[in-house]
């Protein structure tokens, strides 16, 4: 059976196992949902040890038909990008189990409810990155949205309920607006060879779309990736979002979902609409350096710890998408490895302060305070994970940080200038917390907190290692993501500029 | 002048003689069967006539001619397909009508009288429903195959006339019901006087009452074009009337809310079927050539439904009035499939009134069960922390609600899909970017029905939800597990319809 296929049927599996599962045994349902991602897990790996990077095209590949008369089919495969995006979200899911352990406990509805919703989500993060038809994509990129909306609305906290039906109805939006491209796209390929909606038979598409018919079915790609990522101005819903969700749900909120955004925007925008991409890219790039300057803001200004989180994250999307849309090489590698790091230094700090902010009642960043004498373990938690949010050398985001500005120097040197300045202030949206929260006197209150218990350290090791591995030694990444960056890019006929030796005469 | 004796085909003509038959003799055991033995032959005969009815529908379902009746009745494939849904529906609003709580004793009392005191003390029971809604089912069935205006005039009549009695027979708030039943047979007296008017005309212009008849004088061209003009507007405005749409849609929110809320579910989903059979047929066989007669101001009148039916819906606060405007909005969508006058759009629209309708009828199927001591809760305030009662039924209406928001997974996504794509492959882009726009407001008022029961505290007010007879629960499942399948794995029946829908000349 195909490998990806039964990535994703493990935690279908799973939930009708937590399912079965009597709702007093809460102990077995999380046994039961930690053992089903751990499986998921080590299934990915293998996967990654068996991808072969020096073959460009998509790899594990199945193609069922689904819907032969709209020529719909199931199709899978991955290719470096994506690889990289399950590999990614299924380390992170039982992470998530795993440091979220209690986290079902104040919900409205029972733990059950909450696993089976991670679980499902679980599927659909793998089938969405692996979807290799255009329509799938779409059907799992909506489906995905209604666990995360039940478990944002049903676990949060504050205004819970809010937060999901904004965060719903901002999506669904978007989701529409795609809809809409893909019916056109739909349209465009039964005119040119037969209905289908297979992502290599579309991509060549673009050559027989007017230049008008490609910006507008580009718009409604991008405008649903751009929410998504979500990059400025249509950021409102994430602070809330993930300021409501439960820690675990942010981080897959933040490092995977969104992810989704990014990962569009190289697979559909790029690949289908090269020409409209070319056209929109002073604009984006403006919303992109606009989302870094205007994330860092926002971060430095915030006085929640969790909405912090989320302000960082629009900064660090507005990297990642100036790198994509700088159109080269370096820019595209450094784009996808951000992607991935950013969801394990995201994870941490979520998970970390969600650690914090339960044990103190409270996530006001004034309410903490001395927290690395009381709690050394967490305090340097949160340091590491702060540190490779702020791209520090030696950890794994300034790799992908200096590829992302590299890559956007050689073409847009203004944008990756002032850009430069967003690391500036990351190091004191950073920098300020720590201090506020770890350093300085012990605030009252604070006295008893209790260190990181076993799980939590069990939970956290791998993401620290992570992060730190990968700042030493990024090529088990880089080795993959590199020809698919570059087969993206010369696949529709993007070169990179010729290097200037006027440095060297 | 000799007199020709009709020849008529039996055999296709078996599913409409046989639900009259039943009705006929419904209407005998009125008149003569003892009261308390009543409730059960009636039940009796009214299942087993529309299943017999579908059992000589599908004997005959590979045959198409167009002298079932004289050359009044064309009997094809698109016909046998329509006839098939409203059977299917027919059959499902049926065990909801079964249940006779929803109904008033005795129609003929005055609301509050001594008379109507007593009738609810002897457990007096409106059996007669059964008959008319029998009555109502054939003329459904013959609308739809009509090829000459006159039988389109008298279906239209059978069809009209029972639901107009229905409509008033609601056990509680009796005037209201009774107010909506009397503005339903004004308006649909006015709608029908139109209708005689364009018949008129259209007689004027071509010298014919049959559909081919008037197709070959529009192809000639030797008619005059006012009359045409006129004839069209007219016949459109009797037949817009029936779907509800804007701006002949003022009587479909009273008439929604006043009747009893199993004959809502009927009316909304077999109507539609029905007048839409009738549409397609008149515009694809008649009108086909005439495009600039009807289209423009046909794609009018679809955008103003979907976008003010989406619009006005958001304010509802009763939820069998949000359906009806939900159901306005539908209707927009439906006509986009009329608009796009091509084979894709005939297979869409046939999908779409299927997976509609029995959405429809599953969805009222669960408000007739939310009920305080004086009988269903419309207010929908009072449905909130509906899913903390009652999670199974919370989960099954908000399955409907997100087929009729096209959320992926479920029937109305793909019926979305199909329709819009087939409108916009036939040029109507202004479709496609409305229907996608007004997709998204609608989304917005399914979504806070959807918060209201899950995310909202139970309100204590004696509101609650009765435990369903089986015949309830089984149309209710069977709704929800056809509108899951539908959103699954549609392709049997797409193909089924794709290689059956035609309409024959």
């Amino acid at each position: 059976m195909n490998a990806l296929t039964t990535m994703m049927l493990l935690p279908i599996l799973g939930s009708l196992l937590v399912a079965v599962i009597p709702n007093d045994q809460v102990l077995r349902i999380k046994q039961a949902a930690l053992g089903t991602t751990l499986l998921v897990a080590i299934s990915g790996v293998l996967v990654w040890m068996r991808f072969d990077s020096a073959n460009t095209s998509f790899q594990f590949t199945q193609s069922v038909a689904w819907i032969p008369s709209f020529g719909i089919n199931y199709a899978v495969g991955v290719d470096g990008l994506s690889l990289v995006l399950i590999l990614m979200s299924v380390l992170l899911a039982p992470i998530v189990v795993l440091a979220g352990w209690n986290e079902s406990e104040g919900g409205r509805w029972s733990a059950k409810v909450f696993y089976i919703l991670i679980l499902v989500l679980e599927t659909m993060m793998i089938g969405v990155f692996a979807a290799t038809d255009v329509f799938l994509f779409y059907v799992i990129f909506e489906a995905m949205l209604i666990p995360v909306y039940f478990l944002i609305g049903g676990y949060g906290s504050g205004e819970r309920a809010a937060a999901a039906v904004k965060f719903l109805l901002y999506s669904l939006f978007g989701g529409l607006l795609m809809l809409a491209s893909i019916i056109g796209l739909y349209v465009i390929s039964g005119r040119n060879g037969g209905h289908t909606f297979d992502i290599t038979k579309l991509s060549e598409m673009h050559n027989y779309m007017s230049s008008t018919t490609q910006n507008l079915l580009f718009l409604g790609f991008f405008i649903a990736f751009a929410i998504k990522a979500p990059v400025w101005p249509l950021h409102t819903w994430l602070p809330d979002a993930a300021a409501s969700a439960t820690p675990g749900t942010s981080v897959l909120l933040l490092g995977v979902l969104d992810k989704v955004g990014t990962f569009g925007m190289i697979r559909f925008c790029l690949a289908l609409f090269p020409d409209a991409s070319k056209t929109f890219t002073p604009i984006i790039m403006t919303l992109a350096v606009i989302s870094i300057i205007y994330g860092a803001f926002l971060a430095i200004g915030a006085t929640d710890i969790k909405r912090l989180i989320a302000y960082t994250s629009i900064s660090h999307f507005g990297f990642i998408t100036m790198g994509i849309f700088a159109m080269t090489a370096q820019g595209h590698s450094g784009a996808t490895l951000y992607m991935f790091n950013h969801g394990f230094s995201t994870a941490a700090l979520f998970l970390v302060a969600g650690w914090m902010s339960a044990r103190r009642g409270s996530t006001t960043i004034a309410d903490f305070g001395g927290l690395q004498r009381v709690t050394p373990v967490m305090a340097w938690s949160f340091f590491i994970a702060g540190m490779s949010s702020l791209a520090l050398p030696g950890l794994s985001s300034f790799v992908s940080e200096f590829l992302v500005l590299v890559g956007t120097f050689t073409r847009y040197p203004v944008a990756a200038i002032i850009a430069t300045f967003g690391i500036v202030l990351a190091a004191l949206y950073i920098l300020i917390p720590v201090q506020k929260a770890l350093h300085g006197p012990t605030t009252p209150g604070n006295e008893n907190l209790p260190d990181l218990n076993l799980r939590e350290k069990i939970a956290i090791a791998p993401v620290i290692a992570v992060i730190v591995a990968l700042g030493f030694y990024p090529s088990p990444l880089l080795n993959v993501i590199n020809p698919a960056s570059a087969h993206v890019l010369e696949l529709q006929g993007f070169t990179d500029p010729t290097p200037s030796d006027s440095a060297g005469k | 002048m000799e007199f020709i004796s009709p020849v008529l085909n039996y055999a296709q003509l078996a599913p409409i003689l046989i639900v009259l038959a039943g009705a006929l003799i419904g209407v005998l055991i009125e008149a003569f069967a003892p009261r308390a033995s009543r409730f059960s032959s009636q039940l009796f005969i009214t299942i087993f006539s529309l299943v017999a009815s579908f059992a000589a529908l599908v004997r005959v379902r590979n045959e198409s001619s167009t002298d079932a009746a004289m050359g009044s009745v064309a009997f094809d494939g698109a016909g046998v397909l329509l006839q098939g849904s409203i059977l299917i529906i027919a059959i499902l609003s049926t065990f909801l009508i079964a249940d006779q709580e929803n109904f008033t004793a005795l129609a003929a009392s005055v609301p509050g009288s001594e008379e109507e005191r007593t009738a609810l003390q002897t457990d007096l029971r409106v059996t007669e429903v059964f008959p008319l809604t029998l009555f109502a089912v054939a003329g459904m069935l013959l609308f739809p195959l009509s090829s000459d205006l006159i039988t389109l005039f008298v279906a239209l009549e059978v069809l009209s006339l029972p639901l107009y009695l229905m409509a008033g027979l609601a056990r509680r708030r009796r005037l209201l019901s009774q107010e909506s039943a009397l503005k339903y047979f004004l308006l649909g007296a006015f709608s029908s006087a139109f209708f005689l008017l364009g018949i008129a005309y259209l007689y004027g212009y071509s010298g014919s009452i049959t559909l081919v008849g008037i197709q070959q004088s529009v192809v000639g061209g030797a008619g005059n074009d006012v009359f045409l003009l006129l004839g069209v507007a007219f016949v459109s405005v009797g037949l817009l009337f029936k779907v509800g749409a804007v701006p002949f849609h003022a009587w479909s929110p009273d008439v929604y809310q006043g009747a009893p809320t199993a004959v809502t579910g009927f009316m909304a989903a077999a109507t539609k079927v029905a007048a839409f059979g009738a549409i397609l047929r008149i515009f694809y066989v008649s009108f086909a050539n005439a495009e600039w007669s009807w289209k423009p101001a046909m794609v009018v009148i679809a955008i103003i439904t979907m976008v003010f039916g989406s619009a006005v819906a958001i304010t509802q606060r009763d939820v069998k009035r949000m359906l009806a405007y939900s159901s306005i909005a539908h209707a927009g969508f439906l006509l986009s499939g009329v608009i796009a006058l091509s084979k894709s759009g005939l297979d869409a629209s046939i999908f779409y009134l299927f997976a509609y309708g029995i959405a429809t009828v599953g969805a009222f199927g669960i408000v007739t069960l939310v009920r305080d001591s004086s009988g269903e809760v419309g207010d929908l305030n009072r449905w909130s922390g509906l899913g903390k009662r009652s999670p199974i039924l919370a989960s099954t209406f908000a399955l409907f609600l997100l087929a009729f928001a096209g959320i992926p997974l479920t029937s109305g996504f793909v019926g979305k899909f199909s329709i819009f794509s087939a409108a916009y492959e036939s040029g109507s882009t202004s479709i496609l970017i409305a229907g996608v726009l007004s997709s998204a407001i609608a989304a917005f008022f399914y979504i806070r029905v959807i918060v209201l029961m899950f995310f909202k505290d139970p309100v204590e007010d004696g509101t609650s939800v009765v435990i369903p007879s089986a015949l309830t629960t089984v149309t209710i499942s069977v709704s929800a597990v056809v509108t899951l399948i539908l959103g699954v794995y549609p392709a049997p029946l797409i193909d089924f319809i794709t290689n059956t829908a035609l309409f024959i000349r």
